[in-house]
């Protein structure tokens, strides 16, 4: 309740004008209580009329004045949900402030670890850990997801939590509009490390912003899917794993990450979907199982990555068929089940055209 | 093969993943396991010495007698609560230790349990029991019945919620319990990040006692629908009986989700299914939307029946009719109907669009109204009224005066908005204590003083009983006054540590500290008050069967109740219908009894429930083989016990008349005590 964003402050001041409008009830009923309780005591000799039970003009106020509430809070709720709904772009940057047309906000990909905050740049092409930079006055559009678990992406001075969910993706439209550095945290509970799964967002005025970037530019770590992997593995148990920052992303990382298929080898789960969404491979998707085997028989383990491995990783599976820019010869399906149904030579072709990825929002 | 153990643990045919290591090893645990293996010996010892097994079994286990059941539901609730705010402690010291980089007393794989169990334990097995005992004890009494609809059935029930307690408190001893929060989300409570059996203990806990509360409110709504004395039409009903009859509906009606969720869940653990899991199509949010089905009707399941105590008692002691009955029961009917369409509220954050969120946003508002109507309607029942403020009373305006705070909270939580902020605080933590302590607790606390003098004929010492009240109330706003004020900053829950940034918000969770130091007097006064009663019984005796000047048929009968509630069913003409034949003068039949045909008690119900628990173990620890030879002993034992033809028995019209002269006679006694008086 302490916002140093546009959203946060709205939310707050919601939060208050919800309340008053409660309290109007709230506090007559209250009071009422305690006169009555103390008027009628045993001793107090007040009027006492033991049959009396039923009023109807007193049953219309007490099932009318809620109401009224309701009705205005109603109100109230249906516009506000709409108008601060996370994923609806923002029209404002603070009061009196309008986006200007054209504006593209910022676009930050958020990933929760166990138990880690990872933060991508894809227009900056850096990524950081456990530190996300903000430039003031500029609206920022996170993509969220996470890794194994549920969490929920919360910086409370800035705006509303989301949750972040594997295999998924939430968004969130903020601003930050006042230069400082504020507690961010997964306000769902994780796992072991979740009381350390802090993060700092610096809200960054002027050139900072662009400084900030420049600085993770030049650190001498790299964020590709093997180093990705191995940031991936469980830590944070004991402390919050420290700030780092990653001076090159590799291309496409988040969508790997959605599509839990960062590991080498794994089909993504949008290239499963495609090839549903055209009637599937038939008996043949039984050889996708182990491609597309993420985590349910247990946490996904580092595997180290062999030179020229790739190319055997990636025959193993279907898409090695219809993916040209795969590339690798040689049969996947049992000899003589090649040749397949127009249906599925359609699905070849469409392969490339992957399915979006899974989003929450209806 | 498909059904293979977990490939964290080692495995073996005979005993499954259990091993020497499932032993605590935590040094607080292995104190709190000998201190009760040590009390539990010395139990046995004394229940043995004195030589009780016998009456225990004969008159209590085996028991079908509502009164009896019921009287052990509430035994089972406090022996839980002890537990679970046992619990409650770990989590407030613990979090006002863990500042300043001190990582306080509990690592986090013994503090997740903890949390978890605690919402668990509170839930399931201190505010279901204790709900459900009291509808048990009370509602056959107030419909001028002999027993429930299923005998039977009733004592199979106590025991199957008893065989889920079992098993999550051997989970303390043997093995650990989830460290998921108390309901178990996945991903996190799946095989990959909950490997251990502490999900499978909470799963197969939740199932047996899910089929005790089932049946039961089977049992329940047969009771009310078909066993009302004559002349008892459903708007006769006293409002108690009704909250009781839309609260078994509501378990009826979403207790089998939880079955299903939770056996769905269990089939992704035990045969590696793809229900909830990230992989080939699972979807952990049908999971969110399912339990929350479940869990929000839930809530109205417990605090519905309490809304009920509180009718029953603002009548009684502002010595008037209730105010509004029809207004009452129709509210009560539609706070079970909204019930059912508010669960998304639970997680707004989870995506929705805007549309969705702001119908479940509403739906939750406009509960708000019959609740008010109810308040209200207490309200103007004290109105012109002549309150007697004994402690059940006092308790009723503590409820009235907490519930509409926490009601507030409740609905600030319900704009979406605003809850993107609230969501998963501290804040969210205050509000479901300030409804379910303020609501169910000081309920049942009311309850238990109000119908305590009916159960045992002695009313409860009153001085401890003021104790209580003050230390829970205090100790109630002291405790969680601090999370309003720290969720509105943004603190979230189920934190174990805190770093520095923290460290001003350090008072505030010294201040909730005290407060569950204060609640824990006021649970020893507690304590106190039935052990001082029970020595004093004799002084505090009352001999009436009507020490509050009741309203309901259950205090037409005496204090205990003869076994058979009534000599002969009453017959109703008026709703309050005792007070209705106590003004009208209705005299008490003193002759022409009958013989009365009653259930006879059976071993059945806690021998299967019994098997029933054992199985759950054997699946817990994959032990395969003793599971299928439980499955197969329940079944047989079950249509063994079909051939049992001797389930009911005579109460001779003799014996009959003897009670009722001696009750007479005790009467009489009482009117010459008042007369000389």
């Amino acid at each position: 309740m302490n916002p140093a964003g546009d959203i946060a402050k709205q939310q707050a001041h919601l939060v208050v004008v919800a309340t008053l409008l409660m309290l109007i009830i709230v506090v007559p009923v209250m009071v009422l209580i305690a006169v009555f309780a103390f008027k009628y005591r045993a001793g107090a000799n007040a009027r006492y009329e033991p049959e009396w039970h039923h009023s109807t003009q007193l049953e219309l106020v007490i099932w009318s004045a809620p109401l009224l509430i309701i009705i205005a809070l109603g109100s109230l709720t249906w516009v506000t949900t709409h108008l601060l709904d996370p994923f609806r772009p923002l029209d404002r940057i603070k009061e009196g402030q309008p986006v200007k047309a054209g504006t593209k906000p910022l676009e930050i990909e958020v990933v929760a670890l166990d138990w880690k905050w990872l933060f991508i740049y894809p227009e900056q092409g850096v990524a950081s850990i456990n530190e996300v930079a903000l430039p003031v006055d500029r609206p920022v559009h996170f993509s969220i997801t996470a890794s194994s678990v549920m969490n929920s992406f919360y910086i409370p001075a800035v705006a509303g939590q989301i949750y972040a969910m594997p295999g998924m993706t939430t968004q969130l439209n903020a601003v930050v509009n006042k230069a400082g550095s504020y507690n961010g945290f997964s306000a769902n509970y994780s796992g072991a490390g979740f009381s350390h799964m802090h993060f700092t967002a610096l809200g960054l005025a002027g050139g900072d912003f662009d400084k900030w970037v420049a600085n993770a530019k030049s650190a001498s770590d790299k964020l590709d899917a093997e180093t990705y992997l191995k940031v991936e593995q469980p830590s944070g148990v004991e402390a919050t794993d420290p700030v780092r920052h990653f001076a090159n992303v590799q291309g496409g990382l988040f969508d790997r990450i959605v599509n839990l298929c960062v590991t080498p080898g794994k089909m993504c789960v949008n290239q499963m979907m495609a090839l549903d969404a055209k009637g599937g491979v038939g008996k043949a998707g039984t050889f996708n199982m182990a491609q597309l085997t993420y985590d349910k028989d247990g946490r996904p383990k580092v595997t180290p990555i062999v030179p020229g491995k790739q190319a055997e990783l990636d025959k193993a599976f279907v898409r090695a068929l219809c993916d040209p820019a795969a590339k690798v010869a040689g049969p996947v399906l049992p000899a003589g089940q090649q040749s397949s149904t127009p249906e599925k030579a359609h699905a070849k072709q469409e392969l490339s055209l992957l399915a979006p990825a899974r989003s929450t929002h209806s | 093969m498909l059904i293979e153990p977990s490939t964290h643990s080692h495995w073996t045919p005979l005993l499954g993943r259990l091993g020497l290591d499932a032993l605590p090893t935590e040094p607080i645990v292995m104190i709190t396991f000998v201190g009760v293996a040590l009390g539990g010996i010395a139990l046995v010892a004394a229940l043995t010495y004195f030589k009780l097994w016998g009456y225990l079994w004969k008159e209590w286990f085996t028991s079908v007698d509502h009164k009896k059941i019921g009287v052990m539901y509430m035994v089972l609730g406090l022996v839980m609560f002890l537990r679970g705010f046992a619990d409650a402690l770990m989590i407030r010291s613990q979090q006002a230790l863990a500042f300043n980089g001190s990582d306080g007393y509990l690592n986090s794989h013994h503090f997740d349990q903890v949390f978890t169990a605690h919402g668990v334990i509170m839930i399931f097995f201190v505010a279901m029991p204790f709900v459900t005992g009291l509808m048990n004890y009370v509602v056959p009494l107030q419909i001028g019945a002999r027993d429930v609809s299923f005998p039977f059935l009733n004592n199979f029930s106590f025991w199957m919620t008893v065989g889920g307690a079992v098993l999550v408190m051997a989970s303390l001893f043997i093995g650990e319990f989830a460290r998921t929060g108390w309901l178990a989300y996945p991903p996190l409570s799946e095989l990959a990040y909950s490997p251990d059996v502490g999900v499978d203990y909470y799963i197969w806990s939740l199932q047996v006692a899910g089929v005790g509360t089932t049946l039961s409110g089977v049992n329940l709504i047969a009771t009310i629908l078909k066993l009302r004395a004559p002349g008892m039409k459903l708007m006769r009903m006293p409002v108690f009986t009704w909250t009781a009859l839309v609260t078994n509906i509501l378990i009826v009606a979403v207790f089998p989700v939880l079955t299903v969720v939770l056996a769905l869940l269990g089939l992704d653990r035990t045969i590696h299914t793809n229900f909830f899991t990230n992989d080939f199509g699972g979807s952990p949010m049908l999971y969110v939307n399912l339990i929350w089905i479940w869990g929000h009707p839930e809530v109205y399941i417990l605090i519905l029946p309490i809304f009920g105590v509180f009718s029953e008692i603002t009548a009684t002691f502002c010595g008037k009719r209730l105010f509004g009955y029809t207004s009452m029961v129709y509210a009560t009917a539609v706070i079970g109907i909204l019930s059912y369409l508010v669960w998304l509220h639970h997680f707004f954050t989870m995506g929705s669009g805007a549309s969705v969120n702001s119908f479940f946003g509403i739906t939750t508002m406009v509960i708000s109204i019959p609740t008010g109507a109810k308040l209200f309607n207490w309200l103007f029942t004290m109105y012109r009224g002549r309150i007697r403020y004994d402690l059940p009373m006092m308790w009723t305006v503590a409820f009235m005066l907490t519930f509409t705070i926490g009601g507030m909270t409740g609905v600030m939580m319900a704009v979406p908005a605003a809850d993107f902020v609230l969501h998963n605080s501290v804040f969210l933590i205050a509000h479901f204590h300030n409804v379910i302590i303020g609501g169910v607790v000081f309920g049942v606390f009311a309850a238990i003083n109000y119908w305590w003098p009916k159960a045992f004929g002695f009313k409860l010492n009153v001085f401890w009983g003021k104790v209580q009240f003050w230390c829970w109330v205090v100790g109630f706003w002291l405790a969680f006054t601090p999370l309003y004020m720290l969720g509105l900053m943004g603190v979230t829950r189920r934190m174990r540590v805190f770093d520095a940034s923290y460290d001003p918000l350090r008072v505030y969770y010294i201040v909730a500290m005290l407060g569950a130091l204060l609640i824990a007097a006021g649970i020893g006064a507690m304590l106190l008050q039935f052990a001082i009663s029970i020595w004093k019984r004799e002084e505090y005796k009352d001999e009436s069967g009507d020490p509050w000047h009741g309203r309901t048929l259950e205090w037409a009968t005496s204090s205990p109740p003869p076994e058979y509630n009534f000599a002969f069913t009453p017959v109703i003409h008026d709703l309050d219908a005792w007070a209705d034949m106590k003004k009208a003068g209705v005299p008490r039949p003193v002759s022409g009894f009958k013989d009365i045909h009653m259930p006879r008690s059976t071993w059945a119900g806690i021998v299967l429930a019994g098997m029933a628990t054992l199985t759950g173990f054997a699946l817990i620890w994959q032990v395969w083989w003793l599971a299928i030879v439980g499955l197969v002993s329940i079944i047989g034992t079950a249509i063994f016990h079909t051939f049992n033809y001797d389930r009911s028995y005579h109460i001779h019209a003799e014996h009959i008349a003897e009670v009722e002269a001696a009750r007479t006679a005790q009467l009489a006694a009482v009117a010459n005590k008042g007369a000389a008086a």
